[in-house]
């Protein structure tokens, strides 16, 4: 148990760090010019990749191809027909569950 | 028509930010309560999970660090593997800070409300984001993420199943919601598919946490003049 409290701690410890590093060294800076360019494309950048890793990532690491992937394309259909983006979610838990439910 | 659950320009209050999240609320909290369940059949009891959720505040980090304890791996490299899938969050604290207030220890203390989802939601698109809808998104998901997990580590799976009801297609489909939003020109359409490139070949290949950073690289197109 004393292990999984240090791995607590360590993690916690590591996560407040990664997350507060930036703002401790650029203070009160502005970011330059060209790092604007970067910022204003990270979402789309992060959220690609997300959507990549959250559909096909298996437990543990690796590729998977599973009931998700075909719940986020029922999903993205019912986007690409603006469909209001709960509904959508909705539609893709429910693809999701039923096809795993057969 | 516009869509309720969508940011929009004038959306700027923290209350903006709650709301934004809230479709993320129940399944959040299922998968809050899904890792109390996981984390006290690999042994952590019904305490250490739930702080936990309060002190780390990542689902991935928190599953690996479960399985990999579970699974007879060391301290070390438990926390390697959360310093893997944390890693992004470095790069989102660069890009976030000059939008946050004050001197550095105050800006790096707001910079804890950095997660995916708020990130997303707080973005103006302009290199700026909105603080208020960063706090507010993840104010939403912190109370669902600790609740969830507080039901899971006490009461088992009385939300339900995640994987039964779906629940893990829910996230990269709102993820994809944000994102077709974001596709506001060439530039960014272009960012994307190399991001989901990225993604895609290095999953296979790499530790968790990886394909995302490589995949969030893509914005590094941003360096090239219009």
């Amino acid at each position: 148990m004393t292990r999984v409290w240090v791995t607590i701690a360590l993690v916690a410890f590591a996560g407040v760090v990664i997350k507060g590093v930036g703002a401790l060294i650029l203070g009160r800076r502005e970011l330059p010019e060209r790092a604007l360019g970067v910022v204003a494309l990270f979402a789309p950048a992060l959220l690609a990749a997300l959507v990549v890793f959250q559909t096909f990532g298996a437990t543990g690491g690796g590729f998977a191809l599973d009931a998700r992937a075909a719940g986020v394309a029922a999903a993205g259909v019912a986007l690409a027909l603006r469909v209001p983006l709960l509904l959508a979610l909705l539609l893709a838990a429910g693809v999701a569950a039923g096809i795993r439910a057969v | 028509v516009t869509d309720p659950a969508a940011p929009r320009a004038g959306d700027e209050t923290f209350r903006d930010g709650l709301r934004l999240a809230w479709p993320l609320f129940l399944p959040t909290a299922i998968s809050g309560a899904a890792f109390g369940v996981f984390a006290r059949e690999a042994g952590w009891g019904t305490v250490a999970p739930i702080v936990a959720s309060m002190v780390i505040f990542g689902g991935s980090a928190q599953f690996a660090s479960a399985s990999v304890l579970g699974s007879g791996g060391s301290i070390v490299s438990t926390v390697v593997a959360a310093i893997l899938v944390h890693g992004r969050f470095l790069a989102m604290g660069v890009a976030i800070s000059p939008s946050l207030r004050g001197g550095r220890w105050r800006r790096a203390l707001e910079s804890q409300a950095i997660v995916d989802a708020s990130m997303a939601l707080a973005n103006r698109g302009d290199g700026s984001f909105s603080r208020t809808r960063l706090l507010g998104a993840t104010a939403t998901q912190y109370v669902a993420w600790a609740g969830g997990t507080v039901l899971g580590s006490l009461a088992g799976d009385a939300l339900g199943d995640v994987e039964t009801l779906g629940i893990d297609a829910v996230f990269p489909a709102f993820f994809l919601g944000l994102l077709v939003q974001e596709l506001r020109d060439r530039r960014a359409v272009e960012t994307a598919l190399l991001g989901a490139a990225l993604a895609l070949v290095l999953l296979p290949l790499t530790p968790p946490g990886i394909p995302v950073i490589a995949g969030s690289a893509a914005a590094l197109l941003g360096l090239r003049r219009r």
